[in-house]
């Protein structure tokens, strides 16, 4: 005779999910999405090519048309790429989870004993690895093509918050992969809510070139903010105004995305 | 089986009702224009195993998953070990397995590390997570393909792994959608030994089938579902002495004649006959000795027989009879 499972009836359980266990299913779901990531290191591609390729391309494109040399356009342009890169790395995070969601094993997630949000917060988790390497390799980039920041520790704070605000704003592109039908339309969806955010933004050009109607839409579009705050912490190596405005906006946008995510994704089944 | 089935009925007997490993009152969810479940219910012993048999498409995948709390109820209501699959959700998934239709494991990962992720978020340490591993890969035969990735696995592999990845910690009660659906033979007795030694160790199984010999070897009760509705429940024993133990096929000659000969069949064997086909009468054949009587007053209503055989119960005619001529009627629910 086998040994004997304690009998259902007899078994004390809680209905409700602590904030430990929530903690410890993200980051296992976390080191899932690692392994996945390890296993295809294709996943990567868009976060090494891209900082390189951009990096290269709008320096010498731009560079003398804008600012009359590439060396002065540096100071503008490598926190630009930091932030569009980044965000971009972050519109995979939607794609990803739409076609993670429609494969059986979130089918056994969804039966399992864990908190409801790890099978989000875990590839979310996980992308953090994604923007870090951007942010690496375009600091790289702008070192070898002779960009010099202040101080270390605004370089720092600077990728810091790229990263974060990154993270935050993947959330919007979650709820499009947990809410959309098909991968290609979240693709498509998230792209052309990324080019306007991307380009009509002070990531690329200085601001006060642009036609007054343009420079309304630039002046409330959240990125110019991170942009900013991420020039500012490069080149004078302080933080200011818009420092504080993208972590309030970036956080706003996860107290709203997140729940709306979460709800989209228990929906489905 | 016989002796299975009065130890279950013992049990049953000097157990509370609040041991029930499943309670299900008037289950309805709806998709669009569909009543995929249509007023299930069930109550479902805990010990045992129980079986959901029907054709595809008649609601039984939606009804575990209602079970499981993957689907919410459109109507009606389930506990799961006196717990509410709604209210009280994150308590029913506690005391849970499921084993799914399409394996619910990940391509893209080897099988030691889906089955590390699955332990890990089930509360085991990183070092027990892989010991548990390690031993059920051992256990259900798939150490050797430990490290490769699944889509290098074949379909029974990926079965095994599934029904491995249910077994980390034994759930009281575990789904088992359709489990052996397109095994081979051999596999196929290999999962209805771990199935066994499951209920042995304490679990209860619900699983669904639509093998009418699986169900019977197997299952201690079952419930014949149909449209979204049971159309019938008991142990094999009482299903089958409700629609006689074979059925009589009787191939006529003409098929003007089907009405008569149903008619003759019905006073004659006093059972329900039916016409799956034009020339094709059948009847269950509860007490073979009146087959002279019935072969006698067919001659003598001029009805002239291309063919007469005997064919043991096919999941077809169990739903022909209990449903008439696939027309809903409440009728044939058998109580224990």
């Amino acid at each position: 005779m086998t040994a004997q499972i304690v009998p259902g009836g007899q078994r004390r359980l809680k209905n409700r999910v602590t904030l430990r266990m929530t903690i410890s299913n993200s980051l296992t779901m976390a080191y899932r999405n690692l392994l996945l990531i390890r296993r295809t290191p294709q996943q990567l591609f868009d976060v090494t090519i891209q900082p390189i390729l951009f990096t290269l391309m709008f320096v010498f494109l731009f560079g003398g048309a804008i600012s009359g040399s590439v060396s002065g356009y540096l100071p503008i342009i490598i926190p630009g790429i930091l932030a569009q890169t980044a965000l971009t790395a972050s519109m995979a995070t939607g794609v990803q989870l739409r076609e993670d969601m429609d494969k059986g094993v979130f089918y056994r997630f969804k039966s399992m004993p864990i908190a409801r949000i790890a099978p989000l917060t875990g590839p979310l988790l996980a992308d953090i690895v994604r923007y870090a390497i951007a942010t690496s390799l375009t600091f790289v980039m702008g070192y070898l093509l002779g960009f010099r920041w202040a101080s270390l520790d605004g370089a720092v704070v600077g990728g810091v918050l790229v990263v974060f605000c990154s993270w935050c704003i993947s959330w919007i592109f979650a709820l499009l992969g947990a809410t959309l039908k098909t991968s290609q339309t979240v693709q498509g969806i998230s792209a052309s809510i990324l080019f306007p955010l991307g380009f009509l933004s002070g990531a690329f050009v200085p601001t006060s070139t642009l036609p007054w109607w343009l420079q309304d839409f630039v002046n409330v579009n959240p990125l110019t903010y991170i942009v900013s705050a991420t020039r500012q912490l490069f080149n004078q190596g302080t933080i200011g105004n818009d420092f504080w405005l993208s972590l309030i906006v970036s956080i706003v946008v996860v107290v709203i995305f997140a729940p709306l995510t979460l709800r989209a994704y228990l929906r489905k089944t | 089986m016989m002796v299975q089935q009065s130890e279950i009925q013992d049990k049953n007997s000097s157990m509370e009702e609040s041991t029930l490993a499943v309670e299900a009152h008037g289950l309805v969810k709806v998709f669009g224009d569909n009543r995929a479940v249509d007023g299930v219910n069930l109550s479902i012993p805990s010990g045992c195993i129980y079986a959901l048999l029907g054709p595809n498409g008649a609601g039984k995948t939606t009804i575990i998953n209602m079970l499981n709390t993957l689907l919410k109820p459109d109507g009606g209501n389930a506990k799961v070990f006196g717990h509410d699959v709604v209210r009280e959700a994150q308590v029913v998934r506690q005391l849970i397995s499921l084993t799914g239709q399409s394996a619910a494991v990940d391509e893209r990962l080897s099988a030691s590390e889906n089955l590390r992720i699955f332990a890990m978020l089930l509360g085991l340490s990183r070092s027990d997570a892989s010991k548990r591993a390690t031993e059920l890969l051992d256990e259900f035969g798939l150490a050797d393909a430990a490290n490769r990735t699944l889509d290098k696995y074949s379909g029974g592999m990926r079965r095994k792994l599934d029904l491995a990845s249910s077994l980390i910690v034994q759930a009281p009660l575990i789904f088992l959608d359709e489990p052996t659906t397109g095994l081979d033979p051999r596999t196929r007795m290999q999962m209805w030994e771990s199935i066994r030694r499951l209920v042995s160790s304490g679990s209860t199984i619900l699983l669904t089938t639509q093998y009418l010999d699986e169900a019977d070897q197997l299952a201690d009760r079952i419930a014949l579902i149909d449209h979204g509705r049971v159309v019938a429940e008991g142990t094999p024993r009482e299903l089958k002495a409700a629609i006689g133990r074979a059925t009589l096929h009787l191939q006529l000659a003409d098929e003007k004649d089907a009405a008569e000969a149903i008619r003759v069949t019905q006073n004659v064997l006093n059972v329900k006959a039916s016409t799956p086909e034009r020339t094709l009468v059948t009847a269950p054949m509860a007490d073979p000795d009146r087959l002279t009587d019935l072969l006698v007053s067919l001659r003598e209503a001029k009805i002239h027989l291309a063919t007469v055989s005997v064919q043991e119960p096919t999941l077809d005619e169990v739903f022909l009879a209990l449903t008439g001529d696939g027309k809903q009627t409440e009728k044939g629910a058998t109580t224990p």
